[in-house]
């Protein structure tokens, strides 16, 4: 069961109700649950949107689009039907945070998302969760049908002449149906393949309605906003990134674990006050600060705020706030190659320079790491990210590409040190075997 | 759409709002690459090929997807976006065998002339490549995994252009692959679209696959010889030792009627002229009842001597000829002309596969109301009645559902079958077999007469309130169910008709006057007006007699000779042969068929690949028929029946007006064949002619064709230029109270067969048998 | 023909179907869904599997196919009862995923998507499967296991043998 981690310098706020048994409907109503859809309800769209503007949220999904503006792009009058898509699909790697959100507070999804649905005028919400958080769709299934026994959900929900239905799924392993035209094809019971845009979902998205698809923590966040209020909300982050977020500190630390932050927190405070600094006394070699698609920074680089702003001039991303911290030990080709290998498994294969890239860079690296590379392997390894780079089709190309560039121009000397047949020099390593199939 | 005005490299544009740029493009000759973009099918923006830069946007867009907008800046082939192309091309060359050499594509590979033109001519790639054997999933389609790009082409062909679904793809990633839908093999109509429409040499062809390069062969637009929607096909020929041969048959050239498309016989089932049973030698029946092979000379003076002694004797009355759904326009022209002037009788006919006569009465003077194939892909409505074109009529299928796809055309379908049209309708009927002359009753507003319900009614009303509509019918209708099915159309706005038979050219044998009792262009034998001064005073006026009376009167022994040209009545029409006993059979064709067996003397003769003229689909559209084959031993039944005239004592210039004008054919029509010219030439110098002029030009008749014939006198030169051109069916002139006997019998042909051809063609045979075992073992299995 | 449907499913999963396909605006949406508690059921995604499935949602076979094919969960051969996944990437990876994953396989003796013969366990190396700050994380199934160690491995295993592991359905 995963473990809930605390540090003074958090800010509860999504948070606050993890460990206190909220998964228990009237738990959950006693820790405010519910207020804020009721005050959405009666204060209305206008007010909702205005709210979420005014708080400066930024998709926790990765790409840091701002809610409300995203909220207000939804026609008000539609011929078909308009629907809310809660992107619980989870996959990137370093990545746990909405996993803690389905477990300890799943209420707090379902008001979110019906205070999305009333904004944009929906009937309908789907949270579609990753296949393997089979258990957590238990979890969620449940508190679901308990919003339905309390009429909180279905026919004229609090009385208020407004229906709202939620359906609860799962996908079947699969990365890219994170990304959210993907996301709706497998929901229409597809291929994960993503869709060609413009048409942008807020126009044409599910089942060809206006959709407003968000990430699990961006919607869980949306009642404590409504509560709090957006200005509130706002202050506690940083310049244009609005409120905390739950950042998930994995790998080489003393006390991993998902801590809630204000945005713009410093980067190597999380590290080494939060986290407790690099496990065992080792160096710090390199931090992977928002997902395994984000650039790598060396440890000289993380002296920098956490908010999509200030993590864009560093040269990375915030991404999705899976901070993945490396030890002197790590060898970087490896750690590479192990990137790649995961989106050349995931590429839906639709577009060539994500599918035949991808595929490309895994076989060079590999090849690299095992000491059968060639002179010109690490030029061309840098020359094929950066030809997939901004040219794919949708973008995992570019999560693809983005770190391999990263690692190759800040860890050159590595990669030149597994050159002429030398292979690996970190001996640490152990025999690994087959590749994921 | 308005049209907004852009700017491409430097061009100001213009094109309506709403146009894809790539088509914009395209149409200003600014080449924009893609393999995965094409016209008509859904969009992918999958290969990156076709990207470009727009001013104020951060990255490369797809040319494909993006519309065209007032003021937008476009460029096309910057360095940046060269170098995006080279990259792509690049890293589809990773893993892309290079057995170019070998491979059936090669030279006509898109990912060639791209790698060409972007010039990754050096490879980075230094991993091991992926081999995967070839794999066979049919007996016409073979994929070479390896080779495969996944532009998706083969797969929205198949699902979206032929409603088939055959291709999908599965797995993910570099795994993704393109499968079809039997596991190991395709369940699919065999079209061959997915083969033709592959950009690579990954989808290959049972008929022609590892035969040649395609340079190395000769290209020959000409029109299908199957079915009566007459596709424009281009064939791949070569020289062989007897002759030349097709490998090939395409529609690369995506000019004609049919766009892209072609069905499974247009495309494999050629093989018909290749077949070892082909007659090469004439054949004459010996005293000992055998048939021997004799010389052209002798064979032909045979048989006009004996047409001759007929004529003295019993005189045009006791000779019947058969004509041809298959023969050009100018040989059925010159059949009947022969028969009712040389042997002075209107004993002709053929094998009626729909009423064209009574449908021309229907329409007598009115302008523009036959529609042309090409009408199928633009109108907004349609109604179809009777008929499964998914199963005859595969071009017609086709055009209506990409009309439906892409111009949300409405189908309305009445039928007594489960056809398969009936997925794009939008609203269909089912109703009996022999009800629907009382549907269209019902369609008029007359409920007594047929039973009807709340979906019929709605189905009229709907109909009834369409203000531009197409009205199709198959051979379920005839002689007065069409007259009223047409005075029906006639009471709603704008309609246009188009009446459904079967062979290649069965519209031009009716059009072209192989009938007893209609002259070329319907006109009466009994008022011959300008026709009787053209062939003289002996024009019989009488009537002659139909298909079934000319075996009644065999049997009769009123019949002593007939001469029957590319038709094969006995097995066909459901002749009896015993009818012919005494009478003196001349036949014509290239196998010895069931007609065949029982003739005194067999002229083997030349399909319609091996010759040149004209044919007329069955909606009326005009195509130029062009020799693309040839066969040592046979002649073209053109020629065949100049030489039985001129034998018979006729001067060839009474029969072929050649050397007139300017229009003579100088040996174009006939290609570049083997021999042919030379044997032309000594037959002419022998016979005291002018050389370089040909009796058998085909253009001299189709000139007397177009003067006498006023539907047919259409502008020459787009035909010549291969394209096709609609009749101009007000003209036609016809008496429309006679009675005539309904003698249309429908060939009964599916998308495998085709009448006596298709049992000649051993693809389809290998097609057939392949479903065959297919069905078992899949039931087996069950 | 027989007008009643015969199923290859249990009487529950059948009416779960039955359920599933009307929840959403299109019977196709519950396809994943559906291939999914098929597979729990069944143990993988038979050619029966998918005739019936294709049959209830009113689409081919080849699509669904063709859908299956793209989710790495789904798998059209048997596995073991209990499917160990290991992952290994990159913060399992840096914690020792890859020791757990070579202890697996020497404990069971098997390799990456193999099965033990007596059909009781298998196992796969995965992909991240979001317990990244409880690393290195494993799934039974679909139960997790996470901050483990070998010995923490061997429990596990011992417990599953023994018929005393969890079983998320
Ligand atoms: C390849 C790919 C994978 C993605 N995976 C996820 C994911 O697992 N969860 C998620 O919330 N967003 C994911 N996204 C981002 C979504 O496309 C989308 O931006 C997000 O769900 C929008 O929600 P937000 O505005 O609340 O962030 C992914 C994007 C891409 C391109
Ligand atoms: S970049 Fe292309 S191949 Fe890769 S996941 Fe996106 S669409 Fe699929
Ligand atoms: S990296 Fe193993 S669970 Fe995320």
């Amino acid at each position: 069961m995963p473990r809930l981690v605390s540090h003074p310098d958090e800010v509860k706020i999504i948070s606050r109700r993890f460990g206190l048994g909220a998964t228990d409907i009237g738990k959950y109503i006693e820790l405010d649950g519910y207020k804020a859809v009721q005050a959405a309800i009666s204060k209305g769209p206008e007010w909702i949107i205005s709210e979420m503007k005014a708080s400066g949220l930024r998709g926790r999904g990765g790409a840091g689009f701002p809610t409300g503006m995203k909220w207000s792009f939804v026609p008000k009058q539609s011929e078909k039907a308009k629907y809310v898509l809660v992107n619980g699909d989870e996959s990137e790697p370093g990545t746990c945070k909405d996993h803690l959100i389905f477990l300890y507070d799943p209420h707090a999804v379902i008001e979110g998302t019906m205070i999305a649905g009333i904004a944009i005028g929906a009937k309908m919400g789907f949270i579609y969760l990753r296949g393997e958080y089979r258990y957590l769709l238990k979890i969620m299934e449940k508190a679901v049908a308990d919003a339905y026994a309390k009429g909180f959900l279905g026919k004229n929900i609090f009385g208020s002449g407004v229906d709202f239905d939620i359906v609860t799924q799962t996908g079947a392993g699969a990365y890219e149906v994170g990304e959210e035209s993907a996301l709706m094809e497998s929901l229409e019971g597809k291929r994960g393949v993503p869709r060609i845009k413009p048409p942008f979902p807020a126009v044409v998205g599910l089942y060809g309605g206006p959709t407003v698809i968000n990430n699990v923590e961006t919607i869980a966040s949306v009642p404590h906003i409504l509560l709090m209020s957006g200005e509130a909300y706002a202050k506690v982050g940083s310049e244009r990134n609005g409120g905390t977020r739950l950042f998930g500190i994995s790998g080489h630390v003393e006390r991993p674990g998902v801590y809630e932050l204000p945005m713009g927190y410093n980067l190597k405070k999380a590290i080494y006050d939060v986290a407790g600094g690099v496990r065992g006394g080792k160096k710090l070699k390199a931090v992977v600060p928002g997902g395994s698609s984000t650039p790598v920074l060396t440890a000289d680089e993380i002296d920098v705020g956490l908010d999509f702003d200030q993590m864009g001039k560093a040269g990375t991303m915030l991404g999705s706030g899976g901070i993945v911290v490396l030890d002197e030990t790590v060898c970087m080709v490896e750690f590479a190659l192990r990137t790649i290998k995961f989106y050349q498994h995931e590429s839906c294969g639709w577009c060539i320079p994500c599918r035949e890239g991808t595929d490309w860079l895994k076989k060079s690296i590999t090849r690299l790491h095992e000491g059968g590379a060639v002179d010109k392997d690490i030029d061309n390894i840098r020359y094929l990210a950066e030809n997939m780079l901004g040219r794919t089709f949708c973008p995992l190309g570019d999560a693809a590409a983005m770190p391999t560039i990263g690692f190759v121009q800040k860890f050159r000397k590595e990669f030149e040190d597994h050159l002429n047949g030398r292979g690996c020099p970190y001996k640490h390593s152990l025999e690994r075997e087959e590749a994921l199939v | 759409m308005a049209d907004v005005t852009f700017t491409v490299d430097g061009k100001k544009l213009t094109a309506p709002a709403g146009t894809l740029l790539i088509d914009a493009c395209k149409a200003a000759g600014i080449e924009v690459p893609a393999f995965c973009y094409y016209p008509g099918l859904s969009l992918q923006a999958a290969c990156r090929m076709c990207v470009v830069r727009l001013e104020k946007v951060p990255k490369l867009q797809t040319a494909c997807t993006t519309t065209v907008a007032e003021g937008m800046v476009v460029y096309t082939e910057t360095d940046e976006i060269k170098q995006a192309r080279k990259a792509t091309i690049e890293l589809l060359l990773g893993n892309h065998p290079l057995d170019c050499p070998v491979c059936d594509a090669g030279g006509e590979c898109e990912l060639q002339d791209m790698t060409f033109k972007y010039g990754a001519g050096e490879s980075k790639y230094v991993e091991i490549k992926q081999h995967r054997e070839e794999q066979q999933w049919s007996p016409v389609v073979y994929f070479d995994r390896p080779r495969c790009i996944l532009c998706y082409r083969c797969v929205r062909v198949c699902g979206e252009g032929m409603d088939v679904w055959a291709l999908g793809v599965e797995n993910r990633g570099v795994s993704s692959v393109i499968a079809p839908n039997g596991g190991d093999h395709l369940n699919c109509e065999e079209c061959g679209m997915c083969i033709d429409i592959c950009p690579v040499g990954a989808l290959t062809s049972g008929t022609y696959r590892y035969k040649t390069r395609p340079w190395e062969m000769n290209h020959v637009g000409t029109v299908c010889t199957h079915c009566g929607d007459g596709c424009k096909t281009t064939l791949g020929v070569r020289a062989v030792n007897d002759g030349v041969e097709i490998i090939r048959g395409d529609n690369r050239d995506k000019s004609g009627i049919n766009g892209d498309f072609l069905c499974i016989k247009g495309r494999y089932a050629f093989d018909f002229a290749n077949n070892q049973e082909r007659l090469t030698k004439p054949l004459v029946r010996q005293a000992d009842g055998k048939l021997a092979s004799v010389n052209w000379e002798h064979a032909i003076d045979f048989a006009a001597q004996r047409l001759k002694e007929v004529r003295g004797s019993r005189g045009g009355k006791a000779i019947g000829v058969i004509g041809s759904n298959r023969t050009t326009n100018e040989e059925n022209y010159l059949l009947q002309k022969f028969a009712r002037t040389v042997l002075g009788t209107n004993n002709i006919d053929h094998h009626r596969t729909a009423d064209y006569a009574a449908f021309t009465a229907a329409l007598q003077g009115r302008a523009d109301r036959e529609a042309s194939l090409r009408d199928f892909a633009s109108a907004p409505a349609i109604l179809l009645l009777g008929n499964d074109p998914t199963e005859q009529h595969p071009a017609l299928a086709w055009q209506i559902r990409t009309n439906v796809r892409l111009n949300r055309a409405r189908l309305y379908v009445a039928n007594h079958a489960e056809i398969k049209l009936r997925r794009q309708a939008k609203a269909a009927v089912t109703i009996p077999q022999i009800g629907y002359a009382s549907f269209v009753e019902y369609l008029s507003g007359n409920d007594g007469v047929f039973a009807g319900n709340a979906n019929t009614s709605a189905f009229r009303d709907s109909v009834r309130k369409e203000e531009s509509l197409l009205i199709v019918f198959g051979s379920e209708f005839r002689g007065r169910d069409i007259a009223s099915l047409v005075q029906f159309g006639l009471s709603l706005p704008n309609v246009k008709f188009a009446c459904l038979g079967d062979y290649a050219n069965s519209r031009g044998a009716a059009d072209m006057g192989v009938l007893p009792d209609l002259l070329p262009g319907y006109v009466p034998v009994s008022a011959p007006a300008h026709f009787a001064e053209e062939y003289g005073s002996a024009l019989p006026t009488e009537p002659g007699f139909d298909m079934v009376e000319m075996f009644d009167a065999a049997t009769r022994g009123d019949l002593s000779a007939l001469y029957v040209v590319g038709s094969n009545p006995v097995a066909r029409y459901g002749m009896d042969a015993s009818a012919l006993k005494n009478t003196f059979l001349i036949v014509q064709d290239m196998f010895l068929t069931e007609t065949a067996v029982l003739a005194d003397v067999i002229f083997p003769s030349a399909n319609l690949y091996e010759k040149a003229g004209t044919a007329t689909n069955t909606y009326g559209d005009l195509q130029l028929v062009k020799k693309a084959a040839d066969k040592a031993g046979v002649r073209t039944d053109f020629e065949l029946i100049v030489r039985l005239a001129e034998k018979m004592g006729t001067h060839p210039k009474n029969l072929v007006p050649f050397g007139k004008g300017v229009r003579a054919d100088f040996g174009q029509s006939r290609g570049v064949q083997s021999g042919e010219a030379d044997r032309h030439a000594v037959w002419l110098a022998a016979n005291d002619l002018e050389p370089k002029l040909s009796p058998f030009d085909p253009f001299a008749i189709f000139d007397e064709i177009q003067r006498l014939v006023p539907a047919y006198n259409v502008p020459r030169l787009n035909l010549l230029a291969g394209n096709d051109e609609h009749l101009k069916s007000e003209l036609v002139q016809i008496d429309t109270n006679a009675t005539r006997r309904d003698l249309v019998l429908p060939s009964q042909d599916g998308l495998y067969t085709s009448g006596t051809l298709g049992n000649y063609s051993a693809k389809l045979k290998e097609v057939v048998a392949s479903h065959t075992t297919m069905n078992a073992t899949e039931t087996a299995a069950d | 023909m027989a007008t009643e449907k015969t199923t290859i499913f249990s009487p529950e999963l059948a009416a779960r179907f039955d359920k599933l396909v009307t929840l959403y605006p299109v019977r196709r949406s519950a396809l994943v869904p559906m291939l999914l508690y098929a597979q729990d059921e069944v143990g993988y995604i038979s050619t029966a599997v998918i005739a019936e499935v294709a049959e209830r949602i009113g689409i081919r076979e080849n699509d669904v196919q063709s859908v299956l094919s793209y989710y790495s969960m789904l798998r059209t051969k048997p596995a073991g009862k209990y499917n160990v996944q290991v992952c290994t990437n990159i913060s399992c990876m840096v914690c020792d995923g890859y020791k757990i994953l070579e202890h697996c396989k020497k404990r069971l003796g098997i390799g990456h998507k193999e099965v033990t013969s007596d059909g009781l366990f298998s196992l796969e190396e995965v992909e991240c499967i979001g317990a990244c700050c409880w690393a290195p994380a494993i799934q039974i199934n679909y139960d997790f296991y996470d901050e483990l160690t070998p010995e923490k491995m061997d429990q596990i295993l011992d417990d599953y043998k023994a018929g005393r592991g969890k079983e998320t359905v």
